[in-house]
């Protein structure tokens, strides 16, 4: 049980991972496959948040008053994979755009977006 | 295909479940990624460079090479999707698209509503880019919110109406000029002779700076490139994704 | 005013600033996007040379970016082997933005400063790629890279689209791969660093979350460079790509990924974790002996001289893999070595097709009848190229590939010199099968035209010079192998091995 509350994240992301990489090797519709790239780039980012996160602690905006004081890294989460993830989101948005506009040439090419059909016809 | 597929999908998920086991707990405070290299962010942020948003300075000083390419991310796939689809003649085959049936009605309530709301989302994003520092916000979502209320303009109107107020030409244009403010203020350290995007050199040219204060004043700089460029690539991207590189009447 | 610590961040940046300036100059004068590239490919090729001389003489240098010292913030490591792989980056970069002006009019006549613009930044992404010295950097500029091949792959001729796909979704799972296993470091030693990380790992290499992560790293690095059996994307992707695109990706991408393989292994990781620890190098050998000897046999299959070549390149990466992987000292010297040769013989055949589509449309085996009367200087470039990928001395070929057997002997793994010796033999059949085609008229000319096409009707220049250049660089190379060793690539070897 104990095992279970300490690693459920972890698990999400490994299952979410699996549906998203099924999709994009398996289906044959180019746009199912670009939802599952962009669910199996979600699943990493919810495990790099996962990383970052700590009991008790909040957002990573340091308070002005606690400026002349220590200041405890516990009460804060760690910024980093944050600063990782914008990075991510942003590269996967960036690869979203260039997928859609490759099926866009593909679909005014051979007037499908199914795989097999679009190999039918080149053979 | 099928087998194949859902044995590798299997024999992934259980490599990553194997790996969970040696994990940390979740939300550990004890935790090797909380204790390593990120204290130094949350605890000399302030002292160092003056914003008290943590991931802003991280994200724009500390990492900031790494913010810079992925901006160019950004860049680049605006760039690609208009070398894929953007068609400068007119006489390309439209055997395959889809048949407009009518012409949908300019529909005045969302005009109305649009015209009104507009300035307002771009006041918003000013906010967001401005008060980064300050609160989550950023370059990133400004430029986001910006490129939208751009976006709103075409899809309640047209892409025309768009178009008339941010041309092709000016849009790729804010795009190089929005990335070049970034990569330029990293070469002008290196001009004043400190190493590339190291910002505390900049209080030689800001009067009444401080090095800590250059290093605030740079990573403002940096967000506000970020946002031209982020607002210029997203419009570029809609645009040729919607009129399927043609620039007409879009959706 | 600027000092020359400051020489490494100009190989990668002048490429960046240029492309952004690229693609505001081709808003109002086109003709100025490619010699601007070619300028900005000049300062880079300078910068990385000078570059690699200082680490000749001085040795490893650091820079750290924003003034921050690592972990904290990101920095550059250039060592002797990132500092020659820079220097080829920039040199094919150089050569290629010479050569590409022609054969761009022809096949992209109106998206001219688009294609500048992704050709700048996909070289800025190559050169980061191999010059940081931080784990999650590499990520950034892999996907740079990534997305500027997709595109410049995507506008070529005929199935280029789809290929481009498939492309995207193959190369999205590597990077993807990479990024994860990157979090497993991340999550067990909160470093990002591959310096701080090679500190970090030794006490944690019982652990399984950092063997999946090297493991899951391995197949993203594998993805990327086509090797077996994840290959499957690279042919077509290639075959179909405009033909500058090919010359610039075909050599380097697969290069560089072998960089960051060897980087992975031995800088983040180490000699003792990869080959102890993770006991499993004689299977990645036997996976290059497939690779070389699948890559080798579809080789001969082919009809059409670029997938040709393709297929070449899937057997090289077995090559590099191979040699790698065979852990002992003149396997990775004959590994390092052939990322040089390798990348000098991929171009230079690269070149001579290019030539070939520009000047006959094609480059189906039909396309290349009596080539040797019409381009006899292209012709001869090729025929070096051709002997060097057979492993003729004193072409460069031949050097990396002595080592390579001296490494299967070493290692006892004479499969894997058998895959070697096997390769070099379907090449001879290939290339001699070629200069057969190209010395004699193409059979569907020999009844028609035969008189009018006879006459010499070489490249132009700037392609032509661009290709004798790196013709005589693979004897240049082949000539100084020697010194290649003292100087550089004998310090490539890591520590412990």
């Amino acid at each position: 049980m104990e095992l279970i509350l300490a690693k459920y994240n972890y698990w999400i992301y490994v299952f979410l991972m699996m549906i998203g990489f099924y999709a994009m090797i398996v289906k044959n519709n180019l746009v199912k496959k670009i939802i599952g790239m962009s669910i199996f780039q979600t699943a990493i980012i919810l495990f790099y948040v996962s990383i970052g996160a700590k009991k008790g602690a909040t957002i990573p905006i340091i308070e002005h008053h606690a400026h002349s004081g220590a200041i405890d890294p516990a009460h804060y989460i760690n910024p980093l994979p944050h600063v990782l993830m914008l990075t991510a989101i942003v590269v996967s948005v960036s690869t979203l755009g260039v997928a859609l506009a490759l099926i866009l040439k593909i679909y005014h090419q051979y007037g499908t977006v199914e795989e097999d059909e679009i190999l039918e016809q080149i053979q | 295909m099928k087998a194949i597929g859902l044995i590798t999908v299997f024999s992934l998920g259980m490599a990553l479940f194997y790996a969970t086991i040696d994990f940390p707990p979740w939300a550990d405070p004890q935790s090797p990624a909380s204790l390593h290299v990120s204290p130094h962010y949350i605890q000399e942020t302030m002292k160092e460079t003056d914003v008290s948003n943590v991931v802003t300075s991280v994200l724009a000083d500390y990492r900031g090479f790494d913010t810079m390419f992925e901006t160019s991310v950004i860049f680049t796939a605006g760039i690609a999707v208009i070398l894929i689809l953007r068609k400068y003649s007119k006489k390309e085959d439209e055997k395959f698209l889809p048949e407009v049936s009518e012409e949908a009605e300019p529909d005045i309530i969302i005009q109305t509503v649009t015209r009104i709301i507009v300035p307002f989302i771009q006041l918003f994003a000013l906010y967001v880019i401005a008060h980064g520092h300050h609160s989550p916000g950023g370059g990133f979502q400004g430029g986001v919110i910006l490129g939208a209320s751009f976006i709103l303009l075409a899809i309640s109107f047209n892409l025309k109406a768009m178009l008339r107020r941010i041309s092709e030409r000016k849009d790729i244009l804010l795009g190089g000029i929005g990335l070049l403010i970034y990569s330029g203020i990293g070469a002008l350290c290196v001009l004043l002779g400190a190493n590339f995007l190291n910002y505390k050199v900049l209080h030689l040219i800001i009067p009444e700076a401080s090095q800590v204060e250059a290093r605030s004043y740079g990573i403002l700089g940096v967000e506000i490139g970020v946002a031209i460029a982020v607002m210029a690539i997203m419009i570029a991207i809609y645009a040729n994704l919607s009129s399927d590189g043609k620039y007409d009447k879009g959706l | 005013m600027i000092s020359a610590a400051q020489i490494p961040i100009f190989i990668v940046i002048v490429p960046f600033l240029a492309a952004f300036l690229i693609s505001i100059a081709g808003l109002f004068k086109e003709k100025y996007c490619q010699p601007l590239s070619v300028l900005a490919m000049s300062v880079s090729l300078y910068a990385a040379v000078a570059t690699l001389i200082h680490v000749i003489n001085h040795g490893v240098i650091h820079y750290h970016l924003g003034g921050w010292p690592p972990p904290i913030g990101i920095e550059y490591v250039i060592d002797h082997l990132n500092a020659m792989v820079l220097v080829i980056v920039s040199f094919v970069g150089f050569i290629v933005s010479i050569y590409s002006k022609k054969s761009v009019e022809q096949e992209l006549p109106d998206k001219i400063p688009q294609f500048y613009t992704l050709y700048n930044l996909l070289v800025t992404g190559l050169l980061g790629i191999t010059i940081t010295g931080d784990a999650f950097n590499l990520y950034v500029l892999l996907e740079i890279t990534a997305l500027t091949t997709y595109a410049l792959i995507a506008v070529g001729r005929g199935r280029a689209a789809l290929s481009g796909f498939n492309y995207l979704i193959m190369g999205t799972i590597g990077a993807s791969f990479y990024l994860l296993g990157v979090g497993h470091l991340y999550i067990m030693t909160g470093s990002l660093n591959m310096a701080d990380l090679h500190q970090l790992l030794p006490s944690l290499y019982g652990s399984g979350a950092i063997f999946i992560a090297f493991l899951l790293i391995l197949i993203g690095v594998w993805l990327k460079m086509a090797f077996f059996p994840m290959h499957g994307w690279l042919p077509n992707a290639y075959t179909y790509a405009p033909s500058s695109t090919s010359c610039l990706v075909a050599p380097l991408m697969t290069k560089v990924s072998v960089y960051v393989m060897i980087r992975i292994m031995f800088s983040v990781f180490s000699p003792k974790f990869t080959f102890q620890e993770f006991s499993f190098h004689e299977i990645v050998v036997w996976l290059a002996v497939v690779a070389i000897v699948g890559g080798s046999l579809f080789a001969l299959t082919q009809k059409d001289f670029k997938k040709m070549l393709t297929y070449l390149i899937i057997a090289e990466v077995g090559y590099m893999v191979g040699g790698v992987w065979l852990a002992n000292h003149n396997g990775i010297m004959g590994a390092v070595l052939h990322i040089l040769n390798d990348s000098m013989m991929t171009l230079c055949m690269f070149l001579v097709v290019g030539i070939i589509v520009y000047k006959t449309k094609g480059h189906h085996f039909d396309n290349l009848g009596s080539l040797y009367k019409k381009m006899p200087f292209t012709m001869a470039a090729f025929t070096i190229g051709a002997l060097s990928m057979i492993g003729v001395p004193p072409t460069a070929g031949f050097f990396s590939k002595w080592y390579l057997i001296l490494g299967a002997i070493d290692a006892n793994q004479w499969e894997f010199l058998v895959a070697l010796i096997f390769s070099s033999l379907v090449n001879v059949v290939l290339f001699f099968r070629i200069i057969e085609f190209a010395y004699y008229p193409s059979f569907s000319n020999q009844h028609g035209d035969a008189h009018g096409s006879e006459k010499i009707d070489e490249a132009p220049a700037s392609m032509l010079v661009p290709l004798l250049i790196v013709a005589a660089g693979l004897l240049v190379i082949g000539v100084f192998t020697g010194k290649i060793v003292t100087y550089i690539i004998q310090y490539t070897i890591p520590n412990g091995l």
